[in-house]
């Protein structure tokens, strides 16, 4: 039994991760083709990925969406939870519904509604439109994590802090945000790892500055490359930094 | 820094509960004053009240002569020690204590200074760098104090603070406390249950129940000349016996009709308001004392209890004369 259990642990890591270890070790191909048979190791695909000037553009847009749209979504998620984890509204669960709802719903939908609201308030496709497409993806999660969070512990603090005079942009800014450092830090990394990665609104709001998907699927249309497994395995690492940073910020410290 | 507080006729009410039922009080400056009642009386309520989280139905609240009406908590001149601490866990003890000041736009180096100093009054020099997390519970709400009283408040309002300490380190804090009141001169509003504690660190004592203000006054006086049933039974345990006409149970008895409270200590061998023989039931060694049950022999369903002198050893069944020192006479 023991070694069946060992065996499908196994069978199951390789599941996940078999196509990302295929994907990065062609990556180093030595031939033309990201296909069997392995010719050999080389570090040219790196280099002529690096050296292209239109991902490496597309990498920086790309980290500046993901940066800027995060902390807008994450400012206005917190801001939001805080406000209905506090006061007493009507209509205070409908509120909250609707400001999770677009989780459910799909990004193609999304990208295909905001397309259709651009063009009619004649904003371009661009990376500003992008942002404020990832900002709509990402308020969802950021308000249901920072509202998850807020408890009578908190609320107390918040107290002491007013009754100490603090005016309430203080109380916010020195004693809810810090309290709440790990999950608002949570919220904003797994915000950018959705960011980074996110096809469909990218591909639909952007037309000369491209993200780094669009590039990649751009590259992927001109055939299979080595190179374009270079690009992945590059975009791959960006990712797991972000979660192993995550997790020795974040969570680590929590503890 | 020290204030006055006057509570006229105020009144709250959630709907149709009313927590507050027509209190006026006149707290002097630098009074150590205790609220104190059973849960749900209302005394947290006024406390908020004084505090500014809540706003009253009805009625004025005047701090340093100057009306509350309106006026948010951080515009108060009052500071609150919270029963759960409510200590910024992000934040060293000197940020924690020095958190007043700095809304209050003192330097950095004078609110550091002054922070030192508020914990060195609370016993906790040199920890300045601690973290609320680092602290056992009797050291977190001597840090709430100090980050209260840092600002100087004219008013300091302190709900339960001692509620969740154990009982031998609540006694220590009290001291301390009326210690710390003392060097300050600041007025002092605490709320408690615990009438030991009310009755060890208070000027005055405000006894409430059901939104209504019982009693006012020092320890001494509630305890020993309460002016109501509810006052005589909520500050210790007291024997209850009805005169008609002259007549108690035991006898006649020169006091008129109503109610003839009795402490348990207050009855004695030598009182000089006689209640005769009495037949020792049961007696338990306490300590500091010998409780004991007695029954009048002229009254044999009347139970009366009494505290006797440590060196006292009463056997069941022995005959004892008794009569009660001090009493006072309540009507229902």
């Amino acid at each position: 039994m023991r070694v069946l259990s060992w065996l499908y642990l196994a069978v199951a890591y390789a599941f996940v991760f078999l196509p990302v270890a295929v994907l990065v070790a062609f990556s180093f191909q030595d031939g033309r083709l990201p296909v069997p048979p392995f010719r050999g190791l080389t570090l040219e695909w790196y280099a002529k990925v690096l050296g292209n000037d239109d991902l490496m553009a597309a990498l920086g847009n790309s980290l500046l969406v993901a940066v800027v749209s995060s902390a807008v979504a994450l400012s206005l998620g917190f801001l939001a939870a805080h406000a209905l984890a506090r006061v007493r509204l009507p209509g205070s669960a409908l509120m909250r519904g609707v400001l999770i709802a677009p989780m459910t719903v799909s990004y193609l939908i999304i990208a295909l509604g905001l397309l259709t609201v651009f063009n009619y308030f004649g904003i371009r496709p661009s990376l500003w439109a992008t942002g404020i497409g990832h900002v709509v993806i990402n308020l969802p999660l950021c308000f249901a994590i920072s509202y998850a969070a807020m408890g009578d512990h908190q609320r107390s603090a918040e107290r002491a802090a007013r009754d100490l005079g603090a005016p309430e942009w203080k109380v916010l800014l020195l004693v809810s945000a810090p309290m709440l450092a790990a999950p608002l830090a949570a919220a904003f990394f797994l915000s950018v790892t959705f960011s980074w990665d996110e096809f469909i609104i990218a591909f639909l709001l952007t037309r000369f500055d491209v993200t780094l998907p669009v590039e990649i699927w751009s590259m992927l249309k001109s055939g299979l490359s080595p190179a374009t497994n270079a690009m992945g395995s590059l975009v791959f690492l960006v990712s797991v930094t972000l979660v192993i940073l995550l997790e020795i910020l974040v969570f680590r410290r929590a503890k | 820094m020290t204030a006055g507080v006057s509570i006229q006729s105020v009144f709250q009410r959630y709907g149709s509960a009313v927590a507050l039922d027509a209190v006026s009080l006149e707290i002097e400056a630098g009074e150590f004053v205790v609220l104190l009642g059973p849960s749900g009386c209302g005394k947290t309520t006024l406390l908020n009240i004084i505090g500014g989280f809540a706003e009253p139905t009805e009625g004025r609240v005047l701090i340093g002569g100057r009306d509350m009406a309106g006026v948010a908590p951080k515009d108060r001149p009052t500071t609150t020690v919270f029963q759960d601490y409510a200590l910024f866990p992000h934040m060293s003890l000197r940020d924690n204590v020095a958190f007043g000041l700095r809304m209050r736009g003192v330097s950095r180096a004078a609110r550091a200074a002054r922070a030192e100093a508020m914990l060195a009054l609370v016993g906790l020099e040199g920890r300045g760098d601690r973290r609320p997390h680092e602290l056992s519970g009797g050291q977190r709400q001597r840090v709430a104090l100090a980050r209260a009283l840092a600002v100087e408040p004219e008013v300091l309002l302190l709900d339960e603070p001692l509620g969740a300490l154990d009982l031998k380190l609540r006694r220590n804090m009290q001291e301390e406390l009326k210690a710390i009141q003392r060097r300050v001169g600041t007025t002092f509003v605490h709320v408690t249950h615990d009438q030991e504690e009310a009755m060890a660190i208070a000027d005055r004592i405000v006894v409430m129940n059901a939104g209504r203000v019982e009693d006012f006054g020092p320890p001494r006086q509630v305890y020993l000349h309460p002016k109501t049933l509810f006052t005589a039974g909520f500050m210790g345990e007291v024997n209850r016996i009805p005169v008609v006409g002259g007549q108690a149970p035991f006898g006649p008895v020169p006091v008129p009709d109503g109610t003839l409270c009795l402490r348990p200590e207050a009855i004695t061998a030598t009182g000089s308001l006689h209640i005769g023989l009495c037949k020792v039931e049961d007696a338990a060694f306490f300590g500091t004392h010998v409780r004991v049950h007695v029954a009048p022999l002229t009254s044999p369903d009347l139970r009366l209890v009494v505290h006797l002198p440590q060196a006292a050893v009463p056997e069941v069944g022995a005959v004892l004369d008794l009569g009660a020192e001090a009493y006072v006479v309540l009507q229902a």
